[in-house]
């Protein structure tokens, strides 16, 4: 069973390829979404002054990762252009008299404008120019400290609050990034059994082979098989994308990873073949998948609204959704080290619900047409 | 299990969809070794019959058995003794001849060292040597029957249930599928096949005509031709055919009148019209007559005469 499984799975490479490419396209599209984190911003420098001190400024902007120059302009009407066909987010305006300000008084203005749309991405780059600023500034007062031996009133009129915007982002993004990988892989997961069953139903195939002796747990191990197989390699792919691509630190072990995940795919494989059983058509298996999937993991599994600050029945009722037991698992893993031991409850709660799943699924099949 | 029981034994079998009912209290009852013709029009309830006999559905009312086991309480017992091929192509496309028939190898439990042998029988018994490799969907219709019959054959079942095996398939491999089945009722297998072509129903051992969920007539196929149409066939050449049938059913004497091919076949009683009448009577309607000759009754025959239905559904292919 689970190598024709095997085989059907192979003779159809584009849906093994989705199966295996879907997970990394989510984890970009939560990771960078979700995690308020961005890189790149498209930055517009009008610069009118363009002198060495200046040109070193923007530099700072560039080196520091988060912005990217997209344009450099003549005019203070072109940053309203720009910003109006989508060429940049941020433009810096830097006043003809920059350098010779910071000079004579140490301090200078730059003007940065925002396109403020998107409220976030505003407030994002806004902290990071603040940091990128603070910086430079450090550097400035350091400089001027040498040259004039006195207190310094710091440059720039962008407000230089020490760079907490910045800092809380990179917090939330290790925060974030391991509950992006367990609600990717719960709907995964849940997505590629889903259609299993319901699949053999439309084509007719299940009249067939219910018409065998074929047993129930057969037909569950046969089908969870091999899709267990591709979900630890979506898990697999989701979790380095998270440390290499992320650059969440590791602090747990491997081992631990393993255990836990390949627990956490059980349930998320037998939720999916169990509404695969009951529902015979695949698009509605796999809209249901999506349903019980989705709405319990971005909810309420705590990977993006903290549990503890949820009202006391919503906690309650969080308590049976299972993503958020290994939300919790894999942010411990991730960034505490945690090993098994530490972990006994979130694993407990996941290793009953797998045990439930997969009891309710052999149960549920039945080899009748009505 | 004794010797000379039923291998199929249906009583009172019933099967309701909400208030349709598709199966409505039929008998049946087949001998080991026997083929037995299921036979009547789309939606007589052929399916239906079989998948309550294979332990698909549940039985309404009434009970049967197979192989001597009760299909509602003993489906599992069933499923062991049985093949089936259902109606709609039910193979796996997307693997290969071989793959298909190692997977119901596997399914049906085939024992390892038997596996290789009863593969090879199945594919020279579909003649498909030089085709394991290909994959099922690539398959002309025959040769996707004769495969999917030996996928249902591999652990070698005493009874087999065929669900129109042979629709959509052309007459030449029709007739090589009769065969197989021939051949497996030799070897003591109970075969019940249904179809809507009449002319397979002369291949079978035993006919049953089942129309609108109930079983109106079952017998050898000479049984069912001597069965008394309730007077004379003939055979009447003429136009147009509507309106000559049309003028037939109410005239007196007529005890059928129906259109076969490009003919209209009558069956004549006694104290009315008789065959040299039918002319004169006809020309009267405005119908001309070119040829009336007596002919012996086929099964299509007595078939649409035991089916009371309007007239457009009379036509059976
Ligand atoms: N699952 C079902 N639900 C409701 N009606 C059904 C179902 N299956 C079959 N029927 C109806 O029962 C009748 C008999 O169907 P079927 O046994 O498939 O006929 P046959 O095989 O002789 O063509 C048809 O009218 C069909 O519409
Ligand atoms: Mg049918």
């Amino acid at each position: 069973m689970a190598y024709k499984e095997m085989l059907q799975i192979r003779r159809d490479p584009r849906s093994l390829a989705i199966a295996l490419l879907m997970p990394l396209m989510q984890m970009a599209m939560l990771g960078y979404g979700v995690s308020l984190d961005i890189r790149h911003v498209p930055l517009c420098v009008y610069d009118q002054e363009n002198s060495q001190q200046s040109r070193a400024i923007v530099d700072q902007f560039i080196s520091s990762g988060w912005f990217s120059i997209s344009q450099t302009l003549d005019r203070q009407s072109d940053i309203r252009h720009a910003m109006d066909r989508g060429e940049c987010v941020a433009a810096l305006v830097i006043p003809a008299d920059f350098s010779r300000q910071l000079a004579t008084t140490g301090s200078a203005n730059m003007q940065a404008v925002f396109d403020a749309t998107d409220v976030n991405t505003t407030n994002i780059a806004l902290g990071y120019a603040q940091g990128v600023v603070a910086q430079a500034n450090a550097q400035i007062a350091a400089d001027w400290n040498a040259s004039h031996g006195v207190h310094p009133s710091p440059v720039g009129q962008i407000d230089l609050e020490p760079g907490t915007w910045f800092n809380e982002t990179l917090d939330s993004r290790n925060f974030i990034i391991p509950g992006v990988v367990a609600v990717i892989l719960a709907l995964v997961g849940a997505q590629l059994t889903s259609l299993t069953i319901s699949r053999e139903w439309e084509r007719g195939t299940m009249e067939q082979l219910i018409s065998t002796p074929v047993s129930a747990l057969e037909v569950m191990f046969g089908k969870l098989l091999p899709y267990f197989a591709i979900g630890l390699i979506d898990a697999g792919f989701c979790l380095i994308s998270a440390v290499a691509w992320f650059g969440i630190p590791f602090r747990g072990s491997i081992v631990t990873l393993f255990v836990t995940t390949t627990l956490f795919n059980v349930v998320v494989l037998g939720i999916g073949y169990l509404i695969s059983v009951r529902i015979r058509s695949q698009l509605g298996a796999s809209q249901i998948a999506l349903l019980v999937t989705m709405l319990p993991t971005t909810l309420l599994s705590g990977y993006t609204f903290p549990i503890d600050q949820m009202p006391a029945p919503i906690q309650a009722i969080s308590l049976i959704v299972y993503p958020r037991y290994f939300v919790t698992i894999l942010r411990a893993i991730f960034l505490k080290g945690s090993g098994l031991s530490d972990l006994w409850m979130p694993l407990a709660g996941l290793s009953c619900y797998a045990v439930i799943i997969l009891w309710l699924a052999a149960r549920a099949f039945r080899k009748r047409l009505d | 299990m004794s010797a000379d029981a039923p291998a199929i034994l249906a009583q009172a079998l019933t099967k309701k969809f909400q208030s349709f009912t598709a199966v409505d209290h039929l008998d049946l009852s087949i001998a080991k070794g026997e083929i037995v013709g299921f036979i009547g029009p789309n939606g007589a309830g052929k399916s239906t019959t079989i998948r309550m006999l294979c332990g698909l559905l549940r039985p309404s009312e009434g009970s049967a058995q197979v192989a001597g086991f009760d299909v509602s309480s003993e489906a599992e017992a069933v499923r062991e003794h049985i093949g089936y091929m259902s109606q709609k192509f039910s193979l796996y496309g997307d693997l290969t001849v071989r793959e298909n028939l190692r997977f119901f190898g596997g399914i049906y439990r085939v024992a390892r060292r038997e596996i290789d042998e009863r593969m090879k029988f199945a594919i020279s018994m579909a003649g498909l040597e030089g085709r394991e490799d290909r994959l099922v969907r690539t398959l002309a219709g025959g040769w996707k029957q004769r495969l999917a019959l030996g996928c249902a054959i591999l652990h070698r079942p005493p009874i087999l249930f065929l669900d129109e095996p042979t629709s959509g398939v052309e007459p030449e491999a029709r007739r090589r599928f009769w065969d197989l089945i021939h051949e497996f009722a030799a070897d003591g297998v109970t075969i019940l096949v249904s179809t809507h072509y009449m002319d397979e129903a002369e291949y079978c051992n035993r006919i049953a005509l089942i129309d609108r969920g109930k079983l109106i007539a079952i017998g050898t196929p000479s049984e069912l031709r001597a069965h008394q149409l309730g007077g004379e066939l003939f055979e009447v050449g003429c136009a147009p055919l509507g309106a000559a049938m049309k003028a037939l059913s109410d005239a007196p004497g007529v005890v059928d009148a129906a259109i076969f091919g490009d003919r209209l076949h009558v069956v004549l009683g006694a104290g009315g019209l008789d065959a040299a009448d039918l002319p004169g009577f006809l020309g009267e309607h405005g119908i001309e007559v070119d040829q009336v000759r007596s002919v012996p009754p086929s099964l299509e025959d007595v078939f649409v005469q035991l089916v009371s239905g309007s007239p457009e559904e009379r036509m059976i292919p």
